[in-house]
């Protein structure tokens, strides 16, 4: 079994919380388009992919809960942007419903690459989670690749929305795979492998399908692997992050700290 | 009876013994399918009520909606984005049955975004703290749960199907809406102070969302007969009243209305009569919210049309491509 050293259990602490907090904007920014999203169907399978995302952040923040961080809803609810560690991919504004299918796609597969390789995490309920959410992610994917393959293609606008899209989501997306600090001790201990395999993974699976949407892709595979075009966004798991996080903050928020204290 | 109907009824020899049918089925508590015969008024007022329904779950979803990015700790927020989403639901539900009648949903949701057809009262105010969405969640799902109840015993089989699923779904909303009202008035100060302001908003509204007092009211006898509604405006109302007045007082609330009473002598509520004034303003696209609620979903409407052209043309692309031949598996 698994010994949470001091450092160890920062280190968890640190990526748990990276986790829960991309999961919580996501779903966030998904449920933005409640009631208004292009078609009714749309609407309705975006809000189930909210309500999800917003599940899977409290499974972690329970993790965080259980190593003594406070309750969920204090993490989620009062706690400043500095002490979020979420990329910075994550708190973008929603977009046209081209940035949220691109957004949606890219974060997917990347929950995906993670969670698979979490299954097998030395912190064992970590593995359980992933194990738990994956099964979710699955429905998750099947409705993000249809938008991307469907929109990708179909008109000259819908293709230069897609295109746009991705241009402005790719390097950000890059930095969910932001090293930290205690990355090494992570990786020493298996509780997570090192984000560099983990951006390879993503890389092999975004690249060829966006391709095959025709859109274009700011990466290249060279004999010695992936060469990217643009540089990543980094910060995010740092605790820097964009006026959209506090702007997104001050509304998420605003109910919840009224009243400290106060339950609703 | 409308112009359309006479002419109809000439135009068909057996008009007034298919009628008799029509009205012997009904009684027999029998429902009509979509390929059923009916009288053109009865096709006619059920599309312009499942119509005002469906138009009614889609601009409800905006009061809530706005309320999604603020909504406070995991539970609410879920539990919001879900109602929601429900409500996106059944107005889809809804325009379904409605197309079953023979009306395109295209042309139905062009008529509500040009303001030729209604949608309920309630939804044209706005929901100004996060009490509001709980009394809305409550009181407003309430009220629309007996009305819903009672046009489920109707007639026309597509719709009173429908009715089932969301009368099901609701009654979640109605529980989750009571709880919140509930973990409020038992907080602190200024969330009940919340709660009583907002229910001070809301009652008028709610009084009137059942609408006009059947004296006002037209078509009624033959819409009752015909199982189109099945119970008159003061009969759901009075409903309302018996039902949720006393839970409303349990939790220490005040309804605004000092003449709201049960009178033993009239076996019924009686409360100050609603400004139905306001009533037909707000209906008829003046409520202090209707523009701008229709704006939002024009707005909504317009930036989502490039989606839709785009699975249009793919749809048409499908249609058009030669069918796969010599294809071995």
């Amino acid at each position: 079994m698994l010994e949470l050293t001091p450092e160890i259990r920062a280190a968890l602490i640190e990526y748990l919380y990276g986790l829960a907090d991309d999961e919580l904007l996501v779903g966030h920014r998904a449920s933005e388009w409640t009631g208004l999203a292009p078609i009714l169907e749309a609407d309705v399978a975006l809000s189930s992919i909210a309500q999800d995302e917003m599940g899977h952040a409290l499974v972690f923040y329970r993790l965080l809960e259980e190593l003594g961080e406070g309750d969920p809803d204090d993490l989620a609810f009062a706690r400043d942007a500095p002490d979020f560690r979420n990329a910075i991919f994550s708190e973008l504004p929603r977009g046209d419903w081209a940035f949220t299918v691109v957004r949606q796609y890219l974060h997917d597969v990347a929950e995906q690459v993670r969670l698979e390789a979490l299954a097998d995490s030395a912190y064992e309920p970590l593995a359980q989670a992933a194990r738990k959410i994956l099964v979710e992610e699955k429905y998750h994917l099947i409705h993000d690749r249809s938008w991307v393959a469907k929109l990708g293609p179909a008109t000259e606008e819908s293709h230069q929305r897609m295109q746009a899209a991705l241009d402005r989501a790719f390097p950000h997306a890059l930095g969910l795979f932001e090293p930290t600090e205690l990355e090494p001790v992570r990786v020493e201990a298996d509780i997570a492998p090192p984000e560099e395999v983990l951006l390879k993974r993503w890389l092999d699976e975004v690249v060829p399908f966006l391709e095959s949407a025709t859109l274009q892709v700011p990466a290249r595979r060279e004999e010695q692997g992936w060469r990217l075009l643009v540089e990543p966004v980094y910060g995010g798991r740092r605790g820097e992050h964009t006026e959209y996080l506090e702007t997104l903050l001050q509304a998420m928020q605003l109910v919840y700290r009224m009243e400290p204290g106060a339950k609703w | 009876m409308t112009v359309q109907r006479y002419e109809e009824a000439y135009d068909d020899p057996h008009y007034e013994e298919k009628l008799a049918e029509f009205e012997a089925r009904i009684a027999r508590g029998e429902k009509i399918e979509p390929d059923d015969w009916m009288p053109p008024e009865y096709r006619r007022q059920l599309i312009r009520l499942i119509q005002q329904h469906a138009n009614s779950e889609l601009i409800g979803a905006l009061p809530e909606g706005t309320w999604i990015p603020y909504a406070p700790t995991f539970k609410r927020k879920m539990a919001l984005v879900a109602k929601v989403q429900d409500e996106v639901g059944h107005a889809q539900l809804l325009y379904r049955a409605a197309e079953t009648l023979g009306k395109p949903r295209e042309q139905m949701v062009e008529e509500l975004l040009n303001g030729k057809s209604k949608w309920s009262n309630v939804f044209a105010y706005p929901a100004e703290t996060w009490a509001d969405v709980a009394i809305i969640a409550w009181l407003i799902d309430a009220a629309a749960i007996i009305n819903q109840t009672i046009m489920a015993t109707g007639s026309y089989a597509p719709y009173c199907r429908a009715l089932k699923r969301i009368i099901y779904e609701e009654s979640f909303h109605i529980k989750h809406g009571y709880e919140m009202i509930v973990t409020m008035v038992s907080g602190t100060k200024r969330q009940r102070d919340m709660v009583q302001e907002a229910l001070n908003r809301w009652w008028e509204p709610i009084m009137m969302f059942f609408g006009p007092p059947d004296k006002l009211s037209v078509h009624t006898r033959t819409l009752q007969r015909w199982g189109v509604k099945p119970k008159t405006n003061d009969e759901q109302r009075q409903e309302f009243l018996s039902k949720y007045v006393p839970q409303i007082w349990e939790l220490g609330l005040e309804i605004p209305d000092p003449n709201l009473r049960y009178d033993e002598n009239l076996g019924r509520w009686v409360y100050t009569e609603p400004d139905w004034d306001i009533f037909f303003r707000v209906i008829n696209g003046d409520g202090p919210m209707s523009k701008e609620r229709i704006a939002v979903r024009r707005l909504a409407y317009e930036e989502g049309r490039w989606v839709r052209e785009a699975l249009e043309s793919l749809a048409k692309r499908v249609l058009t491509q030669p069918e796969p031949t010599g294809i071995v598996a």
